[in-house]
């Protein structure tokens, strides 16, 4: 029986092509595998090779022809084969996806009243260092499958001290020193996650995570959609992140933009001990990839925690640092360290501010600060990091999509300088975000 | 040929196997020039007796990863060929919903753990699934499959250096089919023996013809011994070939037609395994060309199957980036 060749469709863009040469003539015997002809496509010149045993019947289009259409007939094959192929059908295109719906603009009567956020029960001061070592040590105690991997974490008790103890307490079974394999340790963990377990992967800082992020972003992130919701990845990568002081420009970015625009992760920067413990636990127990930037400056600062164990912190969800009707200045991390400063400083001047701290980054609660900038109707935002596409850049664009009849200024995005960061002390201090600034910032948007 | 009288059940297997997946290959070649798979496709035509022969080695338990020419992994332990021509058709009926495709196929249920686009980086995550494994104190291995490409990605010798210090169950299998692409090892590769690079980290290995399944199969049987043992990684360096071009787009410049030619009729694991079936008097003709009518019957149902099946529907858009708590 007659079976027709079709020009094949040879590279992914290819809509038409050149018969360049025929390699068999009317009459020749064809077996699977035998090349046919030579297609000239967009890209290259292919070989072209038959699947089906046969006789070359005929042949339709002559040596040179060109603009031959995908799937149009160029030969016939008799076959004796009773299996052969039906013809094709035509993939069948189902109408485009709807796009989604713009994002609703906010009314009046969507403004709720927002709280300053306090603990009820019984806290302890600690440094975020011992609440981040607390957390860890809590959920490790609760799930065996846990353990923490990565440079100096065992042995030494951590580059930061934040493993301090937990050695000894679960054995280097569970808290395991890596060498200096940054890409490696990365892709063990995550393989570790698909194999069932829930690691921890701390990065000495995330300035080295660099070397591993192909593994971060394109094996934990997207396998759990390109796997079709069979293959999650429930892993924590920690450590600290942004500038420290005087190591210059290799050691001192912020990297909050830059994971925050991948889909499959979550992103967490905390500020206080209670929010570094909180998030971490949660952090832990989550089935999906999180990371969770922590700010070496802030490690030591000592903040109240509450002392029962089964104190966690909501992912996606912001908090009020302060409430004021004025202004609303977004920030997080290290970023309140000035935002809040800036507050305080502002209220001798009768500027009543509202610290909205975001804790997650992604998912991002911008309800949140919708609703805050709905009622102070200013925002600036404070972030350490570079002023391209960041964390900032994205907010402003939210509330200009939702909330823009609410505005009565521009937000102002307040970040580190357009600059690697400078060893010298005096350059240093320039490229760094300052609470002045935060000040300036907050005086322009309230037209002082 | 064997030496002494093997099992048929066995060597009908590797037959069938085999053969599965050069015909699915033909097919899935068949239905991209046909417009109906897209983007990247990497066939496997040549290389068949490599997963055929590794598979006969492992047991249940025991998982398995590789790059993006994965379509013969998948077959070969056991996943659905409707399943994986749906997916690269794109359709709602491939194992990843049609959300992977050629390169991203997974399963959970057959311990395949991908299908990944990123050369070498499924190396470290073979090597973290073998942890995983001696951290619960269980006896499997898990086969992690790359090229001789890959073979020149740093992050495989960061992976030797920690599979070896921490003694994992990981079995690193190298398919060497001579060309990265269009560089062969020759232009790419200073110390051809990729599995003797292995001895600076103090793992074993050996090289082996990939062209015959039998010896595949007994390289598989050493290297699984040596893992299950407690010894750490093993290295086996599979020499195979493919016939087809890197992807569908390949022109193929960088060697003749001889040569492919050369290999298909001198070496061809399928072709070899047949001889072996009538020459010992295993199978009769009649029951080879049994063999053959039922998997084309398999292949052509599969396409029909990905080609009947529906485009996922559009809500799938927006699912499986989060795992729910």
């Amino acid at each position: 029986m007659p079976t027709e060749i079709l020009m094949p469709a040879l590279s992914p863009t290819m809509e038409e092509g050149t018969i360049a040469k025929w390699l068999v003539k009317k009459g020749d015997s064809v077996f699977p595998g035998d090349v046919l002809a030579e297609i000239e496509t967009d890209k290259a010149t292919i070989e072209f090779e038959s699947i089906d045993e046969g006789v070359v019947s005929e042949i339709l289009f002559s040596e040179g022809s060109e603009g031959i259409k995908i799937n149009e007939v160029i030969a016939i094959l008799h076959t004796s084969d009773e299996q052969k192929i039906s013809k094709s059908t035509k993939n069948k295109v189902e109408p485009v996806i709807e796009s989604k719906p713009l994002i609703p603009k906010r009314k009046s009567e969507d403004v709720v009243e927002i709280k300053a956020h306090t603990h009820e029960s019984e806290t302890k001061t600690i440094t975020v260092r011992e609440a981040l070592r607390d957390a860890m040590a809590e959920e490790m105690r609760a799930n065996p499958n846990i353990f923490l991997m990565g440079e100096e974490v065992a042995e030494y008790q951590g580059a930061y001290k934040i493993s301090q103890g937990l050695l000894e307490e679960f054995s280097n079974k569970r808290v395991i020193d890596t060498p200096i394999t940054e890409h490696g340790f990365a892709g063990i963990g995550i393989g570790a996650a698909f194999g069932g377990l829930n690691p921890i992967v701390e990065f000495m800082t995330f300035n080295f995570a660099m070397q591993a992020i192909d593994q971060i972003v394109n094996s934990a992130a997207k396998t759990l959609y390109m796997s079709g919701g069979q293959m999650g990845c429930s892993i924590v990568f920690r450590g600290p992140n942004g500038a420290a002081s005087r190591v210059g420009a290799q050691h001192s970015q912020d990297y909050s933009a830059w994971y925050s625009s991948i889909p499959g992760l979550k992103v967490i920067s905390p500020f206080s001990s209670d929010d570094a413990k909180g998030l971490l636990k949660s952090s832990i127990r989550d089935p999906n990839p999180v990371i969770f930037l922590e700010n070496e400056i802030l490690y030591g600062e000592s903040f109240e925690v509450p002392i029962d164990d089964s104190f966690t912190v909501p992912i996606g969800k912001a908090r009020i640092r302060r409430s004021g009707n004025d202004v609303t200045i977004v920030s997080f991390g290290i970023g309140l360290k000035f935002a809040l400063e800036a507050a305080e400083l502002l209220s001798e001047s009768g500027i009543d501010s509202e610290v909205v701290d975001l804790r997650t980054l992604r998912p991002m609660d911008t309800d949140t600060i919708i609703q805050s900038v709905m009622k102070t109707n200013r925002c600036v935002t404070v972030e350490e990091g570079f002023p391209v596409c960041s964390i900032g850049n994205y907010i402003s664009s939210v509330i200009m999509q939702e909330a823009f009849d609410y505005l009565d200024a521009p937000v102002i995005n307040c970040t580190g300088k357009d600059v690697p960061m400078p060893y010298a002390a005096n350059l240093e201090k320039l490229a760094l975000l300052t609470t002045a600034e935060v000040i300036t910032a907050v005086e322009n948007v309230m037209y002082r | 040929m064997p030496k002494k009288k093997m099992p048929v059940a066995e060597l009908k297997k590797y037959y069938e196997d085999m053969l599965l997946i050069r015909r699915f290959e033909e097919k899935a070649g068949q239905l991209y020039g046909m417009g109906l798979i897209g983007g990247f496709c990497h066939l496997y035509i040549g290389q068949e007796a490599v997963v055929v022969g590794l598979e006969a080695s492992a047991v249940k338990g025991d998982k398995r990863i590789t790059s993006y020419r994965d379509h013969g992994h998948m077959l070969a332990c056991g996943m659905n060929a409707k399943g994986v021509m749906a997916e690269l058709t794109g359709r709602n009926d491939g194992y990843s919903k049609g959300k992977g495709g050629s390169m991203h196929m997974f399963s959970k249920e057959k311990n395949f753990f991908g299908g990944h686009g990123i050369v070498g980086a499924q190396v470290p995550i073979g090597a973290g699934l073998a942890f995983s494994d001696k951290y619960k104190g269980s006896k499997s291995v898990t086969f992690t499959y790359f090229g001789d490409g890959a073979a020149n990605q740093g992050q495989v010798y960061e992976t030797y250096n920690m599979a070896m210090l921490w003694k994992l169950p990981v079995i690193f299998v190298i398919e060497n089919n001579q060309y990265a692409m269009g560089t062969s090892v020759d232009r790419s590769t200073k110390s051809p023996s990729l599995w003797e690079r292995g001895l600076a980290y103090g793992i074993k290995g050996e090289e082996v013809d990939g062209m015959d399944v039998l010896k595949v199969k007994d390289a598989g049987d050493r290297a699984t011994a040596h893992c299950r043992k407690g010894n750490g990684p093993y290295i086996l360096e599979i020499k195979t070939y493919r016939y087809r071009g890197h992807s569908m787009s390949d022109p193929a410049r960088y060697r003749t037609r001889e040569e492919v030619q050369k290999v298909r009729s001198e070496r061809d694991p399928i072709e070899n395994l047949r001889d072996i079936l009538l020459a010992g008097k295993y199978l009769s003709e009649q029951e080879i060309k049994k063999i053959d009518v039922e998997i084309k019957h398999i292949v052509n149902d599969a396409a029909e199957f990905a080609k009947a099946s529906p485009e996922p529907s559009v809500n799938e858009l927006f699912t499986d980036i989060y795992l729910e708590i």
